[in-house]
């Protein structure tokens, strides 16, 4: 017998729309001292196991059918008032957010006696000597200090660190961590998973780490359990699922997984999960709608040119100019981008590579410095018509999928508003005309021009949002973590239709992203951006082959090793 | 936190400024103020000698300024009605607002909140379901109505209570009368105080039940949940007081509005407050009452929303806020 | 092929979330058929009411006073009573359900006006003029609405002459009401605006070139209707409770056109000599009117905020 096995689980949630199975007939089991990774994209119902284990399935949410043992003793049977004893005493629970899962109004200190002394009743004294002895082991530095603060006076590591002292504070026998470190940026990641592993094996605890990323499996787990629409696929050591993985859902997920060690021509074996409609290749530029009027002005030299970009925000508003803090965000950023040339921005979050963005396409205006694109410092354009004719060259895709189409207007009418308002098409006719191909070209089919985007999956979404920035005939595309929110199947499908995009119709590009892996499969030359300042240049190879700076040297030490990851089957670009 | 009161205190001064000259231009170009003081038979020379020693020629500037001075005084100059001091008047009848706007609140606060909590705590509970049916009467009984309805059932069906008037008042310093020391003081208020509490009550209660549900949902309850703490300590130490923190402000405005809103309750009881004296104002456009009520308002509101500040910083350390490490 | 995919508005309608909430909730559908029945009693007031209460020709004083139809000495002819001038009380009610109806829309419709507008702008354009109007929204805030509606009326009552206090009573009560209202919508246009312009739609459409108005209303507006809707059905209700208020208070409309509130007044001077029914019943309509509004809202709310359910 296991530490913890789950027999059979089936968990379904009644709605109106009939009853969803969120997890069908799932068995599982964690040894002690052993990292159990169940890995799923979203919708894989592998959160639902977490919270059911506990005891805290969301309503309407049920156990229908299956067991669930803590040392061969069957747990969810048991009162509400036996479980929540179990809860915190012997299975302990990390959750995703650590902004979030602290009592905003309680010192440290006191959330994390009051969990002491009502587990172990230690009385007062002995519980505060057990909080800073437990804040020391997870490494937060003169814990008899800090023990006093309020959560919000720790960032975001810190308090992921607290919440994983808060679920250590009895001694669990199990910790389940529903995706921990999806918040936190990669830098801080790999010391959480590091710390979360060592406490694993120091204390002989059995640990189910629930997450949909492969970089986090390949570090921590010793076993994984895959997970897709509820059902387990397949189960095994984590070599054997990274590197030679047999059920071919696993096996498509695996292959869309973006290497951080070599570069790849395209994503091969995608489609499992979502049917990609069929796209019309081998276009031809010369009576296609995207062909024409591309005869822009001829440019000598680099297409876009960054000189000495400024910007800078106001942390602490006052009245006064003399009294505001400022910030620079943005911190003398030059760089130039070839035309065709697909240019990568990289860095961690608040490093100032999406407000760079945000400047190029003007929806920001620098505090200082030039942005010329072809040859034009449109910082210096005071006209919004003069401004306009630039702006039909430059288009942005964004990040969030459910938040970059506005949901009250049909797709037509999305992917129209650029054509119309620009007028690059005679009659109304013409204009669905062109946003049927469009939607063609992209993959989603003509027909999806009638349907609101509520409709749709967050990767057709982005399709969506890529067939509106097509509309006006741009030379130059801004993509601004255009995948971070995708599942990684669905990421895998987007990258290789803008990788196609790219080379069909000659786009030049500037690619932001904090992923590393992904950098490395889409650009050609790559920026390092920290802290508002821009640490390094390089062609790709060179970058990750041969880092010059400190900085892009240690980003790239943190990035996962996916050593394990299979080979099989893949095309690898020409150097 | 020096600073912070200071910059309170400043704003509070722009409101009071602003407040000001509303009820200055209310009482300068609402009518004619000398019209309005002097009889038919009073001669041209007569008004303008009036006119002259109101300083009502003199630059608006230097009207307004004598005007927000007289007022810091509590001088609002005279009724057109009662041909008297409107400091006096207001006071004479202070005490009486006052009184039942505190009985009301503190009946508006222990009811309201107690009632807030048991309907999210139980949500989908029968009692609360009832309790929540309840207060939409509550807020669709308009208050005038509750008043008439519990004088139809307690002064007139039962005979049991008072139903209008103060009853007997004891001075105290000279200026302020209570109906606390008698009997019949404390029966006359009765009615009228649950009949201004109902409305404030009811949102009250309405206000901490939607907050305490959000805060249920969120993640630090959830969490404090999966480490096994006891309904009791989640509900009562961590989401309730989470709970309070916005709803003390609101709070403190809605206990404010109780001022103004014993206009109506005074007005169906016939009690003897500064509300009748204003909606008898409006009533004869006797402008200097209703400048002065406005201003005095506005006084109240700004000494509430001080000391909910001041609470609402002793409760939220994010508002003592040093940066994140 | 198309139309088959295509859905026509009734049918998206009829499939939403909004509709099927509806069809499971009696409460909602109760307050609505009541909300419904109150509305249309009132609009065609001359054609159901079986006595014309204004036709002074039609008026007995010798009806005077007569109670409820199934009392003691209650007469067929008058089914709720009669009031103090021999009016029948239910005909009276039809009328005045009519002007309190109408003031509350009225009012209704010229705070959303200048709320959504002054939040929008609000919203977008942020800065000073952001500052600006919401110190005056905070400055409002702190009196109760009640006040700011009694103010405005007693200053009309000093500008305005006289003689046109009847003909005008009911303009200044529609603004005045309307006036004390507009804070709610702009502080919850200006909240949203503030979210829904940092979302990226709104940034796609600022990349693309679209000028900041046509922003406003095409992408802006139409995602900020929801929580709108819910505070305009709230307000429906207060309008109406402070349109009696105020011509309980006897500075509303005038007596000759007279609206629940005005009924209440007249019936509440005759509450101590026993003749109960001439308040009473004017106060039931009112109370089943703001009641079935104030359901209708409270439905509508967690309705459109399904993580409250």
């Amino acid at each position: 017998m296991a530490l913890l096995n789950i027999n059979n689980l089936r968990i379904e949630f009644p709605s109106r729309h009939g009853t969803v199975v969120a997890v069908d007939d799932v068995s599982l089991n964690v040894q002690p001292g052993e990292v159990l990774g169940v890995v799923g994209e979203s919708g894989a119902g592998k959160s639902t196991i977490g919270n059911a284990v506990i005891g805290l399935l969301e309503p309407p949410g049920e156990m229908t059918e299956g067991h669930v043992l803590l040392k061969s003793e069957q747990i969810d049977t048991l009162s509400l008032e036996e479980k929540r004893k179990i809860r915190g005493r012997r299975i302990g629970m990390i959750f995703q957010d650590p902004l979030t899962s602290l009592d905003p109004l309680q010192t440290v200190e006191q959330q994390l006696v009051e969990t002491i002394d009502l587990h172990l009743k230690l009385g007062e004294a002995k519980s505060q000597e057990r909080a800073v002895d437990l804040l020391r082991q997870v490494g937060i530095p003169e814990p008899e200090l800090r023990i006093k603060n309020y959560p919000h006076q720790f960032s975001g590591g810190m308090r992921q660190r607290v919440v994983i002292a808060l679920a250590l504070c009895a001694e669990p026998e199990v910790i389940i961590a529903d995706e921990p470190t999806t918040a936190l940026d990669v830098s801080i990641q790999a010391q959480i998973l590091e710390l979360m592993r060592r406490l694993c094996k120091d204390k002989q605890v059995g640990m189910l780490i629930i997450t949909h990323d492969m970089g986090v499996i390949a570090d921590i787990t010793d076993r994984v359990a895959v997970m897709y629409h509820g059902k387990l696929v397949e189960e095994g050591t984590t070599e054997k699922i990274l590197g030679n993985p047999d059920h071919p859902y696993t096996q498509s997920l695996i292959s869309a997984v973006p290497r951080p060690d070599v570069r790849l021509r395209r994503f091969p074996m995608v489609n499992y999960i979502e049917e990609e409609g069929e796209r019309t290749k081998d276009l031809d530029l010369s009576t296609h709608w995207l062909g024409q009027a591309r005869d822009f002005d001829a440019v000598e030299g680099p297409l876009l040119s960054l000189k000495n970009l400024v910007m800078t925000f106001v942390t602490k508003p006052a009245f006064l100019k003399r009294n505001r803090i400022m910030f620079n965000a943005v911190d003398d950023v030059s760089f130039d981008i070839n035309q065709g040339e697909v240019f990568g921005l990289v860095g961690e979050s608040g490093s100032g590579k999406s407000t760079v963005a945000r400047m190029v396409c003007s929806l920001y205006t620098p505090a200082a410095g030039e942005v010329n694109f072809a040859g034009t410092d449109l910082t210096k354009i005071k006209s919004q018509n003069e401004l306009d004719y630039y702006r039909r060259q430059m288009q942005m895709i964004f990040q969030d999928p459910f938040s970059s189409l506005n949901g009250r207007m049909k797709v037509l009418d999305i992917v129209a508003e650029p054509i119309r308002f620009h007028k690059l098409a005679s009659s109304n006719q013409e204009v669905e005309q062109i946003v049927m191909d469009l939607l063609d070209h992209v993959g989603l089919g003509a027909q999806a021009a009638v349907r609101f985007p509520h409709e749709f999956s967050g990767g057709q979404r982005q399709r969506i949002s890529i067939a509106r920035a097509l509309a006006t005939r741009p030379r130059f595309l801004i993509c601004d973590e255009p995948t971070s929110a995708l599942d990684v199947s669905i990421q895998a499908q987007v990258l290789n239709l803008l990788k196609d995009l790219q080379e069909e119709l000659g786009l030049t590009m500037l690619f932001i992203s904090h992923d590393l892996p992904v950098i490395r499969q889409m650009c050609d030359r790559v920026g390092v951006m920290k802290m508002g300042k821009l640490v390094e240049v390089s062609a790709t190879e060179d970058l990750f082959e041969n880092p010059k700076a400190a900085y892009t040297k240690e980003l790239l030490d943190l990035m996962p090793r996916l050593d394990k990851l299979s080979h099989e089957g893949l095309e690898l670009e020409d150097a | 936190m020096i600073a912070f009161i200071f910059k309170r205190l400043l704003q509070s001064v722009v409101v009071m400024l602003t407040v000001a000259l509303i009820a200055f231009a209310m009482f300068r170009f609402v009518g004619d103020p000398v019209n309005n003081m002097v009889g038919q038979d009073t001669t041209d020379t007569e008004r303008a000698q009036l006119a002259e020693s109101l300083g009502l020629n003199d630059p608006f500037i230097v009207q307004f300024g004598r005007f927000a001075f007289n007022a810091m005084r509590g001088d609002f100059g005279i009724s057109y009605k009662y041909r008297r001091p409107v400091s006096e008047l207001i006071l004479e009848r202070l005490s009486a607002t006052l009184e039942l706007s505190f009985v009301s609140a503190v009946l508006a606060l222990v009811v309201g909140i107690p009632l807030g909590v048991y309907t999210a705590l139980r949500s989908k509970g029968i009692i609360s379901k009832g309790i929540m049916v309840l207060s939409l009467m509550g807020v669709s009984l308009p208050t005038f109505l509750i008043g008439i309805l519990l004088i139809l059932l307690f002064g007139v069906v039962l005979r049991w209570l008072p139903t209008f008037g103060r009853g007997d008042v004891v001075d105290i310093y000279g200026w302020w009368t209570t109906g606390f020391l008698t009997v019949s003081g404390l029966k006359s208020l009765i009615l009228p105080s649950i009949t201004l509490a109902i409305f404030q009550l009811t949102l009250i209660m309405r206000l901490v039940r939607a907050e305490m549900l959000e805060v249920l949902r969120t993640d630090f309850v959830k969490f404090a949940r999966a480490r096994g703490l006891p309904d009791r300590a989640v509900h009562f130490k961590h989401a309730l007081k989470n709970t309070l923190v916005p709803v003390i402000t609101i709070t403190g405005l809605q206990l404010g509005a109780l001022i103004a809103f014993a206009i109506i309750t005074e007005s169906v009881f016939q009690w003897p407050g500064m509300g009748l004296l204003f909606i008898q104002a409006v009533a004869d456009v006797d402008i200097p009452i209703m400048a002065a009520y406005l201003v005095l308002i506005a006084f109240f509101f700004v000494v509430i929303n001080m000391v909910v500040d001041i609470l609402y910083y002793a409760v939220d350390p994010r508002l003592r806020a040093d940066a994140a490490v | 092929m198309e139309q088959a995919i295509e859905k026509s508005r009734l049918q998206r309608f009829l499939d939403g979330d909004l509709w099927h909430s509806f069809k499971r909730n009696p409460v909602a559908i109760i307050s609505f058929i009541v909300t419904v029945i109150m509305i249309a009693a009132a609009a065609f007031a001359p054609l159901i009411a079986p006595h014309d209460p204004f036709n002074l020709a039609a008026i007995d004083i010798m009806d005077a006073s007569v109670p409820p139809a199934w009392q003691e000495f209650g007469d067929p002819r008058f089914v709720l009573g009669t009031d103090d001038q021999g009016r029948d009380i239910f005909s009276t009610i039809l009328y005045g359900a009519r002007i309190s109806l109408i003031v509350g829309f009225a009012s209704v419709i010229f705070a959303m006006v200048v709320g959504i507008s002054l939040g929008l702008i609000s919203g977008y354009v942020g800065g000073r003029t952001d500052a600006f109007i919401m110190r005056i929204a905070d400055i409002q805030l702190s009196f109760p609405s009640i006040l700011i509606a009694l103010l405005i009326d007693g200053v009309a009552r000093g500008v305005v002459p006289k003689e046109m206090h009847t003909d005008l009573s009911i303009y200044v009560l529609i603004f005045a009401i309307g006036v004390s209202g507009w804070v709610q919508y702009a502080r919850t246009v200006r909240g949203s605006t503030l979210v829904e312009k940092n979302k990226e739609y709104v940034q796609a459409a600022r990349v693309i070139g679209i000028r900041p108005l046509t922003i406003l209303w095409r992408h802006v507006l139409p995602n900020v209707m929801g929580p709108v809707m819910v505070i305009a059905t709230i307000h429906l209700a207060l309008a109406i409770i402070t349109e009696a208020t105020l011509s309980f208070l006897g500075v509303g409309v005038p007596p000759t056109t007279p609206s629940l509130g005005t009924l209440i007044r007249i019936g509440n001077e005759y509450l101590f000599s026993g003749d109960w029914w001439i308040t009473i019943f004017p106060g039931v309509a009112l109370v089943i009117l703001v009641l079935a509004v104030n359901l209708l809202g409270d439905w509508l709310r967690d309705a459109l905020n399904p993580k409250l359910r």
